[in-house]
């Protein structure tokens, strides 16, 4: 597997010398941190699996990052308040406690409260999707930072956290693939069951009556209304169950990757998610590979900074700042949306407000 | 004696006609207002509780709202500041609200407000010793150019592949936050200086025209907000502007080029919102450190909505934001409430005001509804199918 030697090898072919060595970079530096970016990766994989399930019922959803932030904050704050009332040891794996499970419940709740008003606008009132689920970004941006100001006040102890689970070194160390267990069992239990969410959607979306159902509503709502589908309904319910996953996500960045909550700690994940959905071409294991290369994008970003490359790669890099390395995810987004990844076509009805035949 | 009765009525009628459509017209801003107020009167209630040993305290809503009035429009100087609050949020809202009338959403105001900041800095430090005749002009059109370009890149995109502003331009916001903070700890930096900061202006700085601190960036708002309203309903740019974002393809048939007005439209939305960067650079800080930045660029969005992107409309808007901004520091002082609360107010003014078809039902009002605002041009999917042709 280490092919370090051989890319040195290469180093002095004039010109080649720094793609090399940048590959050499990559292979060196990605798969010891397989475990960072998955993490990275879990809450864009969560809300692009909300938007894979939103849009594909039909509703545009770009209130994600507000949704996200709600929750990361409900999380956050249910965690502080219980954390005082119970002194139960936290389990030996994953480091559950009472107080943890009572908070991602309650940044679920809160996500699917947040899901059924953007539902309520788009569905119901028909309002422009794009304005409600923007709204919904603005309200959750306004009350959560409104809200941390008034706690920070009496600066409050942590939420807690959830632990990550150790895999036996064995595993993880075994050449050539010890890094795959450690990216998918070296997380904690949110981390952890992304994997499981995504596969199960997949099936879901394209094996069960309730995905066939779910798509046509997507494609085409008046035919699925011939058949006997409720639209409306089936819209509400995939919304508001696509904004648990949000709410998952959310969770994690308050309660498992950090123990902390901070203002605008989404920081446009909810948007980079929709951009791994687009690229992902609307299918949950489409959009948990993208995810995970904005993921490795991300982490990149950190690496250089921490451990930069040697050798002439890092002295070219030197020349360019680090936040233009800071910066990739974001333009990286853009051109993906720009479609150089090739044109996607998205569900038919996707953020057309449906209106019954028969309404009155 | 059936011919009086008629003709007495008759005024009588008119005017409750008259009254009928007045209330049509505020009925919903009003009590969105008023829903507001007292949600918000709610919140600081029942959020106090989140912070241990505080004491409930019923009339700590009236204590916090007259103490964000006072701050507002208490004073003189008080007014001035709520005048310097309200003009980059004049521009702002200009730049969203223009692009709704074309039927796109700018959510990258605030990139562009940060570019264009960028752009008037760089000039104006290195204006910082000409006359200020040259020194001014230059550096305002830097920040034109500068905004204009970051919003040109999303419309040059939304046409060509059809790649959907609102992404494009929320991830321009975040390249913008990198870029400035590149510049400003690299080139632009003041050397040996312990933080990130760039040089003054100097002579490039907006002169003061109402003490203390209103400085001309007052005046150019107003009358860019003339400037556009021209602009959309007495020139064939705006009227095409206003066909491609009431109906692309009807546009298109009737000889429009929808993607050229695209592409112009944003980059007028940038230019517009840069010049809202380069009042706050030119006339309040005067020069930049690495976290410039304000809440400019979701006030916008809220400005743009709640004038329904009328340019005219959108100074009041604007005064009201801007007067709450204004008056925020004051109410943190007096009452405790942290200035966070504005983006609350402003949140639950948003929240009822898309709601407002149901408002109409209720109170029995007809006429449009803030949904309606942006035309079907704008709901298309996120993905690369939202343009045809």
């Amino acid at each position: 597997m280490d092919i370090t030697p051989l890319i040195n090898g290469l180093d002095g072919i004039p010109g080649l010398g720094l793609v090399f060595q940048a590959i050499g970079y990559l292979v060196a530096v990605l798969p010891p941190n397989s475990s960072s970016i998955m993490a990275q990766a879990t809450p864009l994989a969560l809300a692009a699996l909300c938007g894979v399930l939103c849009e594909r019922s039909g509703v545009v959803n770009i209130g994600i990052e507000g949704t996200m932030l709600a929750s990361a904050f409900t999380a956050w704050v249910v965690g502080v308040a219980l954390n005082p009332m119970f002194s139960a040891d936290p389990s030996p794996i994953f480091g559950i406690t009472i107080p943890l499970v009572l908070a991602l419940a309650a940044a679920i709740l809160v996500a699917v409260i947040v899901s059924a008003l953007h539902a309520w606008l788009s569905i119901s009132l028909r309002v422009d999707q794009i304005i409600s689920g923007t709204i919904i970004n603005i309200a959750a941006a306004g009350v959560t930072g409104y809200l941390d100001q008034l706690i920070s006040k009496s600066s409050p102890a942590g939420a807690g956290e959830f632990a990550q689970f150790t895999p036996p070194a064995a595993l993880t160390n075994l050449p050539g693939v010890g890094w795959i267990f450690a990216m998918f069992l070296d997380q904690g239990p949110i981390g952890m069951s992304v994997i499981v969410l995504i596969i199960g959607a997949q099936i879901w979306l394209f094996r069960s009556r309730w995905g066939l159902r779910t798509r046509a509503v997507g494609e085409h709502p008046r035919a699925a209304e011939t058949v006997g589908i409720d639209v409306i309904r089936l819209r509400y319910r995939n919304v508001m169950i696509a904004g648990m996953f949000a709410g998952l996500g959310g969770a994690f960045l308050s309660i498992e990757a950090t123990n902390s909550f901070q203002i605008g700690m989404t920081n446009g994940r909810g948007f980079i998610a929709l951009a791994a959905m687009i690229m992902g071409r609307w299918t949950p294991i489409g959009a948990f590979a993208s995810a995970l290369l904005f993921a490795t994008f991300l982490q990149l970003g950190q690496l250089i900074n921490i451990a930069p490359p040697g050798g002439d790669l890092g002295v070219a890099m030197g020349a360019i700042p680090a936040q233009f390395f800071d910066a990739i995810p974001y333009i990286l987004t853009i051109v993906i949306l720009a479609g150089v990844v090739g044109r996607s076509i998205p569900p038919a009805a996707d953020g057309v407000p449906y209106e019954r035949e028969s309404a009155t | 004696m059936s011919g009086t009765a008629a003709a007495g009525s008759a005024p009588v009628r008119a005017s409750a006609g008259l009254v009928a459509r007045a209330w049509s017209v505020v009925a919903v801003p009003l009590v969105v207002t008023v829903l507001s107020v007292l949600l918000g009167a709610l919140i600081m209630l029942f959020s106090e509780l989140l912070v241990p040993g505080k004491k409930f305290d019923w009339g700590l809503p009236l204590t916090a709202y007259s103490a964000l009035v006072n701050g507002a429009v208490g004073r003189p100087d008080a007014i001035v500041s709520t005048l310097v609050y309200s003009t980059p949020l004049v521009f702002g809202g200009l730049a969203v609200g223009f692009g709704f009338k074309a039927g796109l959403f700018n959510i990258g105001a605030q990139g562009q407000f940060l570019v264009g900041a960028l752009g008037a800095v760089m000039a104006g430090v290195a204006l910082a010793n000409a006359p200020a005749v040259i020194a001014i002009p230059l550096s305002v059109l830097a920040g034109i150019v500068a905004g204009g370009i970051w919003g040109f890149i999303p419309g040059f995109l939304k046409a060509v592949s059809g790649a959907h502003e609102v992404v494009s331009t929320i991830m321009m916001n975040y390249i913008a936050v990198q870029l400035l903070a590149a510049l400003v700890s690299g080139p632009l930096k003041v050397p040996r200086s312990p933080s990130p900061v760039t040089f003054d202006v100097g002579n490039a700085a907006f002169p003061i025209i109402l003490a203390p601190n209103g400085h001309l960036g007052i005046l150019l708002a107003v009358l860019a907000a003339l400037f556009v309203w021209w602009l959309l309903y007495r020139t064939t740019w705006g009227f095409e502007v206003r066909s491609v974002g009431a109906n692309r393809d009807a546009a298109r048939y009737a000889g429009m080029r929808p993607k050229l007005i695209t592409v112009a439209t944003m980059t007028f939305c940038g230019a517009l919102a840069g010049l809202a960067g380069t009042s706050v650079l030119l006339g309040v800080t005067h020069s930049m450190t690495s976290s410039f930045g304000t809440t400019v660029g979701f006030d916008s969005i809220a400005v743009a909505l709640l004038a329904r992107s009328n340019p005219l409309v959108i100074v009041p808007a604007a005064l009201l934001f801007g007067g709450m901004r204004a008056g925020a520091g004051l109410m943190q002082i007096q009452a405790q409430i942290p200035v966070e609360l504005v983006d609350v107010l402003q949140a639950t003014i948003l929240l009822f005001l898309v709601a407002s078809p149901v408002l109409r039902r209720l109170l029995r009002v007809g006429g449009r509804d803030a949904g309606s605002l942006v035309t079907g041009a704008t709901v298309s999917s996120l993905g690369s199918g939202g343009v045809t042709i």
